[in-house]
């Protein structure tokens, strides 16, 4: 097991020095022009890329980043214009190239990769013809001395059997697949750059961990200089050398990954790691930071540092100035802050795996939730095909209970059945089997509609998508006071009053309650559905995935807030999260699913040393962390995770366990293994062995 | 409190239909569509005759002239007034209809969007048999089976409209019904009446009422071919459709007896479909 | 795809079963106002008797509907008290004419509303865009017989190039290309703006789709782009919608042909219901319906042949 630091891999300090960057931006500012005027998303970016190197973007959602990199590909829309300054590759102005020169350079030199690549690809073109067409156009090869080459390629970006794949549809893929083959389609013609824009962002972390892998892979090899943009640091720190912060369309700070981690600059990347769980920390020893405000909109941006409003280290006087001018802290770490070099350095909390406090917790709480052998089987009728159709076990043979007053963290990859255990807790799905009790009272065969009033007061729930969360067509108020009426029996004025009370409660003011849910962001939604769980003073909160839509900064403040809750009101808290960062953080009870089943139950800081469920363990080596000093076992998976229609016969995770020991695994369910503290892992490897690991993370 | 928020809903829906300024295509509709809307509300005021009045003067040369604008047809009727009171005809019939039309499919919609299940397979097979019909050999059937009147018309829109809507709705119910804000609303113990009406159809407002609007253009144009075929209002009922039909053989000679009551119908189906347009553009704007 | 087409073909089946079984009740009036209506209202109640019995009236209505359906079926659709002569005579040469008429008018629909579909929708908001796009908003809703109206003052009465009327008859002032010419255009004109609209939107939402701008990143040319990797894609939508205006030209095409005295299956379906000719009008509504049915069965099968996401699912 070596281990892998971004200092070592990924630190090439002069590479390609001494020849003309691959990419030079020159004070570039672009515009679109919309129906309100012109909207100077990116009022001025410089930054060089040598040859084979790799700059990482990162910001909020808004911030420009895609602006940036389709202003690089010169596409921009008909809407979008770069308004001023020149994007030179290898020193050619791209604004003067005629639509020919561009179109030679595109696919050929210049390469883009985006998220999403299920829709990058053409749902009607084999995956072979897509691939061949670049060295056709650009190469002018024939027929088949491109398909040997997009063989070749296929090889090279390790999808199994290429010949097949050839023939594939794009649907018949799953998504690291198609981004593989993404990949693969942009790196045919051997470009000096690529520009990828959230290649990994919606794929599962573990999926992720090997697109990246094959990335820094790839970039070797090839010695291609990357536009890598995200809004994860952690992805940044695997691939790049250096790192841009960007805010509010200004490249604020920018520099080697080492200089910025170790010791940033500016006030917003402080704000930004500070506001970012990290696999070391918890609720008990560091509290999040979220950066207070928002983002200032586009069209009145504030004079003089557009950070000023949020900074805490702002002087009006000084930070006022326009413009303001970008100081170089040593030859390649440039910050956009005039007190760049008097703050104080930047105390790095505690990001380490040992800085655990389990803190107060009660050890032999009350289990107010238990699940019971919890299955939930749907039937899927193959439509239109004929044929009886299949069984999918969303949720197999779960057993695990919850304390009052406790966070159980439920986590797993897409499909793992998370969002089906929370329907049936709140009676949107029955179970199938098996039983869920609520202090004693059985819940799982009781539709919501038939539940007893108590009952609905006692589950509440938060949901993901703060788009869907609340009706468009109903006001904040009506919202709450509706919610208020129906679980407490409240209405007019005492309705109205506790509709304030909730609404300070999640710190949002009084005059939100005329609001409508348009002029919310999605920060400001998630407060509201969090009000509106509180109405009736549930006793088990579910929240499934509430934090995943948010940017990293709302994110912080919205942990804070359910944490904050929780402790204040003794309610449980079932907390469903992809992010093994945020569930270290806020969580006391952690459960692992794979394809529906548990594979892992036990107190947080169980779940996160070993003995680990062999999963368990390639999940934490897949979680990209935001500190280039943390050191990760890195375990690649390889394939994707099964569809849960054709789940393996014995250990659902035996297609993919690096560890697994035969043929026992794949034709025998594993056993449930429970240690005397409670921690149980479901997996033929004997505890005694489990526990012979090294620690995956470690600082 | 739901009394403030309806209010709001009202001023809000008001904002948006202002919206519509920014749609020249939009406007030209609205215009078409409120001219013609004026024309049959104030019809005995503007109207120069009555629509049955004949001049028997006029029967020796028929074409325009001072007195009668737009000429006058066999029986010696103003055409002008049968075009003003012909809008009449076509602004209750249409807009009773597709008024029905709409609340008994989106009543079935939001059933078998919502329910889905056997409610959602009884109506949708119902539904998939009426639109395996195409539309004029329903109305045929129809009309000849129960006579021309307007009544009969009404019923044989609702009959072939409602169908369609359902879809509409059943389709966006299925949509809406998956958003968490409906998984709240069970959750907080609301009705399925109150979530059907309340969080899901409010949200399918914007589809439907550009669908109604070119639905009033459709159903402008089945009355008119209706009374075109012979099967519309029985004489002697202003109906644009009929006077084409009544003065079709005579086109050669006076074709200002069709055409006149031609462009009346076409102006108003063209701005039906305008403001459609114009209503699409807005919703799909923020 | 067998099991699906065998499905489908189960189910048309079953459609015009119902549809017969409705079509045979709308005209299924009571025994005795039946009776009436042969022998007008003056009739003794001893006459009416005579006659139910010989028409096999009294016999329960769902006999009296399995013998009609089992006369359909072996080709007997009954006798026309309009034409006075078996329907069989009639309606196979109606159709035929109507056949002609709606399969000129879909030759030329077809091609003219993809280009301008595809053209309009390459470049959202353009000129070329919002051009055709009111275009087809217009054309559309014109009703049939007042375009029939506008364009007969024009190129009959006002230019005298064409014939008012499509009589079919050889040998007449006109030939009978000159006489198609109008009926044409009116189902032209109506049909292609539906048609426009259908392939333009679906267009533009194609050209918004990331693999577009992947094509355009990848160095294509702009004609590339559209003719390799938009055009198809942006037909699979539209395709339905283009086989169902065969169902609507069935509706075009009775008004076309009572604007233009077509002697076609329209006009004979319109002329037996306005003198009540039961007989008539039930053959041609299940032909109608059996039509309209059979084309969504292909545009279904179609649909799925242009895509890939089901044809391999
Ligand atoms: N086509 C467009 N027309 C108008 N405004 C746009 C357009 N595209 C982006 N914007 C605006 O420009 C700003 C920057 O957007 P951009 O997509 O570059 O941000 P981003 O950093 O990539 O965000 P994300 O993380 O959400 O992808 C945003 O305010 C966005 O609303
Ligand atoms: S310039 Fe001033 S306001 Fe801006 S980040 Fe630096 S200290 Fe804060
Ligand atoms: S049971 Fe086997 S396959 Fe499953 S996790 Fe354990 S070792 Fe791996
Ligand atoms: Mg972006």
């Amino acid at each position: 097991m070596q281990f892998a630091t971004a200092t070592e891999t990924n630190s090439r300090p002069g590479a390609g020095a001494g020849k003309p960057p691959v990419l030079e931006l020159r004070n570039v500012s672009i515009s679109y022009f919309v129906r309100a005027g012109e909207m100077k998303v990116v009022p001025n970016i410089s930054f060089k890329l040598g040859q084979g190197e790799a700059i990482g973007l990162v910001g909020e959602s808004g911030c420009g980043k895609s602006t940036v990199a389709f202003a690089v590909m010169q596409y921009l829309g008909t809407v979008g214009r770069v308004t001023g300054g020149q994007v030179l590759f290898e020193g050619k102005d791209l604004a003067k190239l005629s639509p020919a020169e561009l179109r030679a350079l595109r696919g050929r030199k210049i390469s883009m990769v985006y998220q999403d690549p299920m829709s990058s690809l053409n749902p009607v073109i084999p995956i072979g013809k897509q691939l061949m067409e670049v060295p056709m156009i650009h190469f002018g090869e024939n027929e088949q001395q491109a398909r040997a080459r997009a063989l070749q390629m296929l090889r090279e970006v390790n999808l199994p059997d290429p010949e097949t794949m050839m023939t594939r549809y794009p649907h018949q893929l799953s998504g690291g697949q198609q981004q593989r083959v993404v990949i693969a389609m942009a790196l045919m013609a051997e470009p000096s750059l690529l520009v990828m824009d959230e290649p990994t962002t919606g794929l599962d972390v573990t999926v992720e961990a090997a697109v990246l892998d094959l990335v820094a892979r790839l970039r070797e090899k090839h010695n291609t200089a990357i536009v890598f943009i995200s809004h994860n640091l952690g992805t940044v720190v695997r691939i790049c050398d250096r790192i841009g912060v960007m805010y509010a369309g200004e490249l604020v700070e920018e520099g080697p990954i080492a200089d910025v981690f170790r010791n940033p600059r500016h006030p917003y990347t402080r704000g930004l790691l500070s506001c970012i769980p990290t696999l070391g920390a918890d609720k008990n020893s560091r509290p999040l930071t979220a950066i207070p405000g928002q983002v200032p909109s586009i069209l009145n941006r504030p004079k003089g540092c557009v950070f000023q409003p949020r900074c805490r280290f702002a002087i009006a006087e000084r930070c006022s100035q326009d413009p303001l001018p970008t100081l170089s802290l040593s030859e390649r770490h440039r910050v956009k802050c005039v007190r760049a070099e008097e703050l104080p350095s930047h105390d790095k909390l505690p990001q380490g795996i040992e800085a655990v406090a389990i803190g107060d917790q009660p050890v032999d709480a009350e289990a107010v939730l238990r699940i019971a052998h919890l299955r939930k089987t749907y039937h899927q009728s193959t439509g239109m095909f004929g044929g009886k159709g299949y069984d999918v076990h969303a949720v197999d043979n779960i057993e695990l209970e919850a304390n009052r007053g406790q966070t159980l963290a439920i986590v797993g990859e897409s499909g793992c059945g998370k969002s089906t255990l929370a329907k049936v807790l709140t009676g949107i799905e029955l179970g199938s089997a098996g039983m869920v009790t609520l202090a004693g009272k059985e819940i799982s065969q009781i539709p919501v509609e038939d539940r007893e009033a108590d009952t609905k007061r006692a589950v509440q729930m938060v949901f993901q998508n703060p788009d869907s969360t609340l009706n468009p067509s109903h006001s904040i108020g009506y919202v709450m006071e509706r919610a208020i009426r129906k679980l407490r029996g409240l209405s007019g004025r005492e309705a109205k009053n506790e509709t304030s009370t909730l609404l300070k409660t999640v710190n949002l003011p009084l005059e939100f309650a005329s609001r409508m849910p348009r002029q919310l962001s999605g920060g400001q939604k998630q407060r509201v559905a969090i009000a509106r769980a509180l109405a009736g003073e549930p006793d088990l909160i579910l929240a499934d995935e509430p934090v995943s839509a948010l940017d990293v900064s709302v994110q912080a403040a919205i942990i804070n807030l359910l944490v904050d809750i929780q402790a204040k009101r003794g309610a449980t808290l079932i907390f469903i999260s992809h992010d093994l960062s945020v569930v270290r953080y806020l969580a006391d009870y952690v459960a692992v699913m794979y394809l529906g089943q548990v594979m892992e139950f036990g107190r947080t800081d169980e779940i996160f040393a070993p003995p680990y469920h062999p999963y368990t363990e390639a999940l934490l080596s897949a979680v990209p962390i935001a500190d280039p000093d943390v050191h990760q076992r890195r375990i690649i998976l390889e394939g994707a995770i099964p569809s849960p229609q054709n789940r393996p016969k014995g250990c659902p995770f035996a297609t993919r366990c690096p560890r697994k020991l035969g043929p026992i695994c794949d034709n025998e369910a594993p056993p449930m293994q429970t240690t005397a503290s409670g921690h149980r892992i479901a997996c033929h490897i004997p505890l005694d062995d489990l526990k012979k690991v090294d620690k995956v993370v470690v600082a | 409190m739901a009394m403030s928020d309806t209010a709001g809903a009202v001023t809000r829906t008001w904002a948006r239909v202002s919206l519509l300024r920014e749609s020249p295509v939009g406007m030209v509709g609205a215009f078409l569509v409120v001219f013609w809307v004026l024309v049959a509300i104030f019809a005995p005021v503007i109207s120069p005759f009555g629509p049955n009045s004949n001049d028997l003067d006029a029967l020796v040369d028929p074409t325009p002239n001072a007195i009668h604008w737009f000429g006058t047809d066999m029986q010696g009727r103003d055409i002008l007034a049968r075009v003003i009171w012909g809008s009449r005809t076509v602004l209750t019939v249409a807009p009773v209809a597709v008024a029905i039309a709409y609340a008994i499919g989106s009543l079935l919609g939001l059933l078998a969007g919502y329910y889905r299940g056997w409610a959602d397979t009884v109506i949708n097979r119902i539904s998939d048999i009426i639109l395996s019909f195409p539309a004029i050999v329903l109305y045929i059937i129809v009309i000849m089976r129960f006579g021309p009147s307007a009544l009969n018309i009404i019923l044989a829109v609702i009959f072939i409209a409602s169908p369609q809507i359902m879809r509409i709705v059943r389709g966006m119910t299925l949509e809406l019904r998956e958003r968490e804000y409906v998984a709240a609303a069970k959750m907080r113990g609301e009705s399925a009446l109150y979530i059907m009406f309340i969080e899901i159809l409010p949200n399918a407002r914007g589809p439907l009422i550009v669908d109604a609007c070119l639905r009033m253009g459709y159903t402008t144009i089945a009355i008119g071919v209706l009374g075109f075929l012979g099967l519309g209002l029985p004489p002697p009922t202003p109906d644009w459709g009929g006077m084409v039909k009544d003065s079709y053989a005579l086109m050669s000679i006076f074709p200002h007896m069709a055409l006149f009551p031609a462009a009346a119908i076409t102006s108003l189906v063209v701005g039906f479909s305008l403001l459609a347009d114009g209503m699409r553009e807005i919703s799909m704007r923020d | 795809m067998l099991a699906f087409f065998l499905k489908r073909l189960a189910s048309l089946v079953f459609t015009m079963l119902v549809v017969s079984a409705l079509v045979f009740a709308a005209f299924e009036f009571t025994p005795g106002q039946m009776a009436t209506k042969i022998l007008g209202p003056f009739s003794t109640q001893d006459q009416r008797d005579r006659l139910m019995e010989e028409l096999g009236l009294h016999r329960p209505v769902w006999e009296r509907y399995f013998e009609w359906l089992g006369n359909v079926l072996s080709g007997d659709l009954g006798y026309s008290t309009l034409y006075k002569l078996p329907v069989n005579d009639i309606i196979w040469d109606r159709l035929g004419n109507t056949l002609t008429l709606a399969a000129i008018a879909f030759a030329v629909m077809v091609p003219l509303s993809v280009l301008f579909g595809i053209s309009a929708g390459m470049r959202e908001g353009s000129k070329l865009d919002r051009t055709i796009s009111v275009a087809s908003i217009v054309t559309t809703s014109v009703p049939e017989f007042a375009s029939g109206v506008f364009l007969a003052s024009i190129f009959v009465i006002g230019l005298g190039w064409l014939p008012g009327t499509a009589t079919l008859e050889a040998g007449a002032r006109w030939p009978i290309a000159a006489q198609l010419v109008l009926p044409v255009t009116v189902i032209v004109l109506y049909d292609l703006g539906y048609v426009v609209r259908m392939v333009r939107a679906s267009m533009v939402e194609v050209m918004t789709r990331p693999y577009i701008r992947t094509a355009i990143l990848k160095g294509l040319t702009f004609r590339d782009v559209i003719l390799k990797h938009a055009l198809r894609n942006a037909m699979i939508a539209p395709f339905t919608v283009i086989l169902l205006q065969i169902n609507y030209m069935i509706t075009g095409v009775v008004v076309v042909e009572a604007v233009f005295a077509y002697p076609g299956f329209g006009r004979m379906l319109l002329d037996s219901a306005l003198s009540q000719d039961v007989a008539t009008v039930q053959a041609a509504s299940l032909f109608a319906v059996l039509v309209s049915v059979s084309t969504q069965i292909a545009g279904d099968l179609g649909y799925m042949m242009l895509n890939p996401r089901i044809r391999f699912s």
